[in-house]
């Protein structure tokens, strides 16, 4: 039928007992600190707050983007403008799959002319779907600056694609599957790997440019 | 999803559900200064008419347009008069060309489903002779949706009273519609004299769960929701009525009956309107008139059809 | 070839087996036969009757050969046991001259494998107007007694009358092909009901079969003269023809016949529902309830033969939109499994009784003196063995039709013609044209 998930979100519940065997990459604290971090690296980088619109990209990068608005108006006091971009349809893998329903897409009012857009996702791998944001962007107007922030950067690019604010480098092999859970949207939060690959040790998020994985041996 | 849209029966109340889902997005399309998606670009839509309509004809151009597919309009010739190339080798010529989609409208009941086995294109019935109509009643239960709902979210049919009314005999928009919103959930109330009720209703109703009528003045104050339907004029040489204006005073929605459904009853008409024959003009102007709406959603529908046929894998011919 | 033919061991009429000897194209013995120069037919097993005789076929010459000949139609015949068909006037032209009805009738005989009978129209060009020139094809070599507009109705009831008043001279039949257009149009092709109603598709409902049915069998009554009723498809139709058969057989001046089709017998309205022109055909099929009192009225008497109503149509001519296709069925090779299978494995009739409906009625109905006999010594040796045990799967494409518009394609029938003889001529030996 029509609606299938996105491909790289395993239906299955990683604390279930019927799971395969995994481990914790991010726990809820350390979810909540890596947001922190992102939140101070983007008012770094923009100097501030002006300007600044936040764009999820849904399923999970909407509320990722609630929280870090949330997090801006703590430490600045302004209201950062925030919405949702929807990349269905522009996907260059569209005939690959049985078609899906597109998610909601929510400009917030002022648009994103002239604006510096922060696209948020969880999980940055082949970069893809940042480049599907980036066309869909480009049909609802023309930012002056667009700048990435995800939770995960997982590697194995496949498109000259970087995230400028990275919440954990988690260097993975391509039979792993890491599952990203957020409260808003799933009944338990935190972030983890499950396969068949040997444990790789865990580096903190350093995001070295063009280079996927970072430090790390994978 | 199946791979083609020929009759309502091939759509169950979850396909029909994510129809709409997607047709509320593509709603948004329209208000978009760059109207364009690219999800259906490089699939080919041959709108194959061989029945004039401008307006669903349109309809699917557009839509199609707006996914980025390439359309090609293409007037059919030929009924039994012209027997020259059969309705085969016709079809089966424009296919050969690479055809993702064939969108088709022909005056015989049941063409859509004799060309979807004769060619390897995906098939959407835009209206079989007396038969079906699928998209337009996607599009009624949509817009139907729309107003029943709120802020944006659609309602739902469940337990609303809807009555169609009209020359249910010939109309294949009646069809479609009883199949669709019985799927929905709707109560559905019929209403046409009797010599423009089809044949054998009563097995049939009784088998749909839908009440007939020829007593429209009965059925109307109960309705959550009106859809009047087109009476040719011609129907009156067939000896089907007396007089238009006897069809009128009987089956119209005249200005007194509007006055009785009151403001919060949304009229429907599929179009083209006989002002004044079926549907005062008061009426069709009326603030609780939702043509015009029917017609935004049928763009909005199309584009939801067409994606959903055609956009994903197993989609290609 | 000698001309003795000696058939051992047949069943005749499914009755007790016996040897049949043949001579010069006569039955000239039966019993315990030994002919030592005769050429051996085995029939045991086999159920002999007298060659099949068919009201009403379609061989499309002239006009239409890409559909039939006279030669193509003539070799299904015989493959179906058939000895003699009569052959309906709406070709193009129109068999509606003495003329024309003598081509016809030449053709069929350099073909030689049936006795080709022309049905001569009532109207000229099937108009519906004016008579045709009817006595003077009742006069021709071709010796017109049957006349049908068939494809169309004789619906004025003016012209009617004078066609029944007027064939009385020469001993003629008029054969109605029942369908008032104001009731049924050119249009009409779905039975009228429930699934016309759903499929959108026009109505053609009994009625209109059935007002022009009670009218011709009171003009028959009021002229005095013979009328018969083709295809008749609805149990409408078999009340009024038992009401009117009641009527005749008292009053002895005027007379009412008919016939059914195969396809009638067996196939209902249900088909259509795919929108499949294979199944359109006119009368169209019925529901379940009208197949029904056709079986029993064929049982019974009150329908008096099968008639194939064998309609090939070039291919392209179905492949068009249900409404837009063309009207039609093949039956020619079918019609004896499809009443064996019907009507005698359901025991409505037996051997014998197949013999009077599709041989000995339909013969005396045409006029055809030499067809429709008893298998007895004298009797001209027109005969047709049966095997009774055989199953065949149709295969549309195992056909000598020129076309392939056949409805019974994949079904399983029972029965299976051996063998056809046309005045002591094989003309069809082990299934298969000689």
């Amino acid at each position: 039928m029509c609606a299938q998930p996105a491909p790289d979100q395993a239906p299955d519940d990683p604390s279930a007992a019927s799971a395969p065997p995994h481990r914790v990459v991010l726990d809820a604290r350390d979810i909540t600190r890596a947001l922190t971090r992102i939140s101070h690296e983007i008012l770094e980088r923009n100097k501030g707050a002006g300007d600044l619109v936040l764009l999820g990209i849904p399923s999970r990068g909407v509320p990722l983007a609630r929280r870090i608005a949330a997090r801006i108006r703590e430490v600045e006091g302004v209201d950062v403008p925030t919405g949702s971009l929807d990349v269905t349809m522009y996907r260059d893998d569209l005939r690959k799959h049985p078609a899906r329903g597109p998610q909601p897409t929510a400009v917030p009012p002022g648009g994103i002319d002239d604006k510096t857009v922060v696209l948020v996702d969880d999980v940055l791998y082949s970069g893809r779907t940042v480049r599907a944001a980036l066309d869909a962007m480009n049909d609802i107007g023309r930012p002056s600056v667009v700048r990435l922030a995800v939770l995960v950067d997982r590697g194995h690019r496949e498109l000259p694609i970087r995230a400028d604010h990275v919440g954990k480098n988690l260097p993975s092999a391509r039979t792993e599957r890491v599952m990203v859970r957020l409260d808003d949207l799933d009944d338990v939060e935190g972030v983890w790997i499950a396969g068949s690959a040997p444990q790789t040790p865990e580096t903190p998020g350093k995001p070295a440019p063009g280079d996927p994985g970072g430090e790390a041996t994978a | 999803m199946k791979r083609h849209l020929l009759s309502i029966d091939d759509v169950s109340a979850d396909d029909v559900a994510t129809l709409f889902e997607t047709a509320a997005e593509m709603h948004d399309v329209q208000r978009r200064q760059v109207k364009k998606l690219p999800a259906l670009r490089g699939r080919t839509v041959i709108n194959l008419f061989f029945e004039d309509s401008t307006r669903t004809r349109s309809s699917f151009e557009i839509a199609g347009k707006w996914l980025s597919a390439d359309t090609i309009n293409i007037t059919g010739k030929g009924s039994s008069a012209s027997k020259g190339e059969s309705l085969r080798d016709t079809v089966q010529t424009i296919a050969a060309m690479g055809v993702d989609a064939l969108v088709m409208r022909h005056a015989a009941s049941g063409a859509a489903l004799q060309v979807s086995q004769w060619v390897d294109a995906a098939v959407i019935n835009a209206g079989d002779g007396t038969h079906e109509h699928p998209s337009q009643a996607l599009l009624d239960a949509y817009t139907l949706q729309r107003r029943f709902g709120s802020e944006g979210r659609l309602g739902s049919l469940e337990g609303r009273h809807v009555v169609l009314v009209g020359d249910l005999t010939h109309s294949r928009v009646f069809r479609s519609n009883v199949l669709c919103l019985t799927k929905l959930g709707a109560r559905v109330s019929v209403v046409a004299p009797p010599t423009l009720m089809p044949s054998g209703v009563e097995p049939w109703s009784k088998e749909l769960g839908f009440a007939t009528s020829y007593d429209l003045d009965e059925v109307l104050p109960t309705a959550d929701a009106v859809m009047m339907l087109r009476v040719q004029r011609e129907r009156m040489g067939g000896g089907y009525f007396p007089s238009a204006r006897e069809y009128t005073v009987g089956y119209g929605l005249t200005r007194d009956r509007l006055a009785t459904l009151g403001p919060d009853v949304p009229i429907c008409h599929p179009g083209p309107m006989n002002r004044g024959l079926e549907i005062a003009a008061d009426a069709a102007d009326a603030a609780q008139s939702l043509v015009l709406d029917q017609v935004s959603a049928g763009l909005a529908v199309r584009m939801s059809i067409l994606y959903h046929l055609l956009a994903g894998e197993g989609s290609t011919s | 070839m000698t001309d003795q033919i000696l058939v051992k061991g047949a069943s005749l009429l499914g009755a007790a087996s016996c040897d049949v000897l043949i001579s010069n194209g006569v039955i000239t013995e039966v019993g315990s036969v030994s002919a030592p120069q005769a050429r051996v037919i085995e029939a045991d097993g086999l159920v002999a009757l007298p060659g099949l005789v068919d009201l009403h076929t379609h061989l499309r010459e002239p006009g239409r050969e890409d559909a039939e000949t006279i030669l193509t139609g003539s070799r299904a015949a015989a493959v179906g046991g058939f000895t003699a068909v009569l052959a309906m006037a709406n070709t193009s032209p129109v068999t509606d001259t003495a003329e024309a009805a003598e081509r016809v009738h030449d053709l069929g005989r350099a073909a030689g494998l049936v006795d080709v009978q022309p049905v001569g129209a009532v109207t000229r060009g099937l108009g519906g107007e004016e008579l045709a020139e009817l006595g003077l094809m009742a006069r021709s070599r071709a010796g017109v007694r049957v006349f049908s507009d068939d494809g169309r109705c004789v619906a004025d009831a003016r012209v009617m009358r004078r066609a029944l008043e007027y064939v009385k001279a020469f001993g003629g039949v008029v054969s109605q092909h029942a369908q008032d257009p104001d009731l049924a149009g050119p249009t009409s092709c779905c039975h009228e009901g429930e699934l016309s109603g759903r499929l959108g598709l026009p109505g053609w409902p009994g009625v209109a079969e059935e007002v022009i049915v009670a009218r011709d069998v009171m003009l028959a009554r009021h002229t005095g003269s013979r009328v018969h009723v083709a295809h008749a498809s609805t149990a409408g139709t078999v009340e009024v023809l038992r009401w009117a058969k009641g009527l005749a057989e008292k009053e002895l001046h005027w007379d009412v016949t008919a016939e059914v089709t195969p396809h009638h017998l067996l196939l209902t309205t249900d088909l259509l529902s795919g929108y499949d022109p294979t199944y359109k055909v006119n009368p169209p099929l019925r529901p379940q309830e009208d197949v029904e009192a056709l079986r029993a009225a064929l049982a019974d008497g009150t329908i008096d033969a099968v008639a194939t109503d064998h309609a090939p149509h070039a291919r392209h001519d179905k492949e068009h939109a249900f409404v837009d296709a063309a009207f039609g069925m093949l039956g020619l090779e079918t019609a004896l499994p499809v009443v064996a299978t019907v009507m005698v494995e359901s025991g409505l009739l037996d051997w014998a009784g197949v013999a009077r409906v599709m041989s000995a009625n339909p013969a005396r109905i045409a006029g055809l003196g030499q067809h429709g006999h008893d298998l007895a010594v004298g009797s001209p040796a027109n005969l047709t063995l049966v095997d009774p045990a055989a199953t065949v799967t149709v295969d549309r494409d195992d056909s000598v039709s020129l076309s392939r518009n056949n409805p019974w394609h994949g079904r399983t029938l029972g029965a299976a013609v051996h063998a056809t003889l046309l005045r002591g001529v094989p003309t069809v030996l082990e299934g298969k044209l000689v």
